[in-house]
């Protein structure tokens, strides 16, 4: 299976994506992790305001068969977050990489970056 | 994929050629979904689909003393049985507790049956059964047989097609040898999804002969591949244990709702004492299936509590339900709080979420 891996976006090895524009990071998940949870039928996302810790989980997605934890890319504020999601988890399976979107993260930090994956490394995690 | 340590079934190539995503399950590389678990849970619901239950282990049990050895290790009435019948049993230790749940099939009465093991309790079971021998004549043979599931409101009319025999005037539970194409067969109409239909035993050689051939002609019947995925949430939409889940060395039948399998008046059978007295003393808790009040899925070792905080439970098992479209859940809980329409919160991930006890099975027909 061929996954669409944009350039200009960074990644966790927990497969999800940051877009980073300034100083707000939005978060989702990569089309290899959708295509891994099957079917998605619910998504608990945390309450804007909320800190997040790059690394640490803020929010858990289901699929039939599992919960699976998200894992912040970056540390920081939760300033806005994709609450269609709550009544149509399944945008997420049709278009993780754009109206699937989770989180937007007002970043503390830009230096944090250095810790995630760019396409390229990313491109190896999936197709290893 | 290289996959070295794992165990494949005859039909290991035959998943990978249907596109199907593989996964390590008990130690076997087996279809954990082919095009998707909700298509393939509504087709078997709707109309057949085909599983490859190769890795479950066979054990068979011949000569004089196959029944008494067979009475003594199993918990179910096995005198009852006549040639061609079969029933779900368990396999109990000494405390009472479970080393698995089994379904034994008569070949010949009194001297002659084949038992149905879990995959992964396979090399545990025949071990078990060889150290409590009664004088059996006992054979590992789940290398011999392979084993596909045939389930769903069309899968006996695809039997009765490319079996050439009339498998839809079998009752539930029994069986049919038969010869397929050369190779040694078994219909059994026994299964874990809920539906009718039935299961196969081949000689391994013969499956994928028989894989094919059900696939080619089942087509006016629109059968799929079933992947272990949907297997799970069939079962559990059932109420149907799986060992590891709803069960395991410490359970007793009685608690997990397998009474109806244990027969304590027709003889006497190891742990016996010890099952009995915790079904005498009353039982402090039970296997209940509940549905979320408000927005969450319940999965395996989630607590329960009550509403005044005192935790009265475990969840064995939880999933979204592909049927009703809704999460489910099975649990153990505290008896006093068994009752169908208790309602109890379960932990989900530190959020104390409200669930009520319901009506099992979950779906009806």
């Amino acid at each position: 299976m061929v996954f669409h891996i944009p350039e200009e976006l960074y990644y966790t090895k927990e497969h999800e994506w940051a877009q980073i524009d300034e100083n707000i990071v939005t978060v989702g998940i990569t089309e290899f992790a959708q295509e891994q949870l099957g079917e998605i039928v619910y998504v608990e996302l945390p309450e804007e305001g909320q800190k997040v810790t790059q690394g640490q989980t803020f929010g858990v997605v289901e699929s039939v068969k599992a919960a699976s934890d998200l894992y912040s890319p970056v540390s920081g504020t939760v300033i806005e977050i994709n609450a269609g999601l709550n009544d149509d988890p399944s945008v997420l399976n049709d278009d993780p990489m754009n109206d699937g979107w989770l989180i937007r993260i007002e970043m503390d930090t830009e230096k944090e970056l250095a810790n995630l994956m760019r396409a390229p490394d990313y491109k190896k995690l999936v197709q290893a | 994929m290289d996959t070295p340590l794992l165990q494949k079934t005859p039909l290991a190539e035959e998943h990978v050629k249907l596109g199907a995503r593989m996964v390590d399950f008990a130690g076997w590389w087996m279809p954990v979904q082919y095009k998707g678990l909700r298509e393939e849970h509504d087709n078997v619901r709707t109309n057949v689909g085909l599983f490859d239950v190769s890795h479950m282990g066979e054990v068979r049990f011949k000569g004089p003393k196959a029944l008494e050895t067979l009475q003594w290790l199993t918990t179910n009435d096995v005198a009852k049985l006549n040639e061609n019948e079969a029933h779900y049993s368990l396999l109990p230790n000494a405390q009472g507790g479970l080393v698995d749940d089994i379904i034994v099939y008569c070949l010949t009465k009194n001297e002659d049956y084949l038992v149905c093991v879990n995959a992964s309790n396979a090399d545990k079971d025949f071990a078990w059964m060889t150290k409590n021998n009664k004088g059996a004549d006992i054979t590992n043979e789940s290398s011999y047989w392979a084993q596909i599931a045939i389930q769903g409101p069309k899968a006996l009319a695809l039997c009765d097609k490319i079996f050439g025999f009339k498998a839809s005037d079998m009752k539930s539970f029994t069986l049919r040898r038969f010869d397929y194409k050369g190779h040694k067969a078994i219909l059994a109409t026994t299964g874990y999804t809920g539906e009718k239909g039935g299961e196969v035993f081949i000689e391994t050689k013969g499956a994928v002969t028989l894989w094919q051939d059900l696939l080619a002609q089942g087509q006016e019947f629109a059968v799929q591949p079933i992947g272990l995925g949907a297997r799970d949430t069939l079962r559990t939409e059932y109420k149907m244990s799986l060992y590891g889940h709803e069960i395991d060395d410490t359970t007793n039948p009685y608690e997990a709702s397998l009474g109806w399998a244990v027969k304590p008046a027709a003889k006497d059978f190891m742990g016996k004492a010890p099952m009995l007295k915790i079904k005498e003393e009353g039982l402090k808790k039970q296997l209940i299936g509940f549905k979320m009040l408000e927005k969450g899925i319940p999965r395996q070792g989630y607590s329960l509590f009550s509403f005044d905080n005192k935790e009265i439970g475990k969840v064995t098992s939880g999933t979204h339900s592909p049927t009703l479209d809704e999460p489910i859940g099975i649990a153990y809980i505290s008896s006093e709080y068994a009752a169908q329409g208790t309602e109890f919160s379960v932990d989900i991930r530190g959020r104390k979420v409200k669930a009520k006890v319901c009506k099992t099975p979950f779906v009806t027909k």
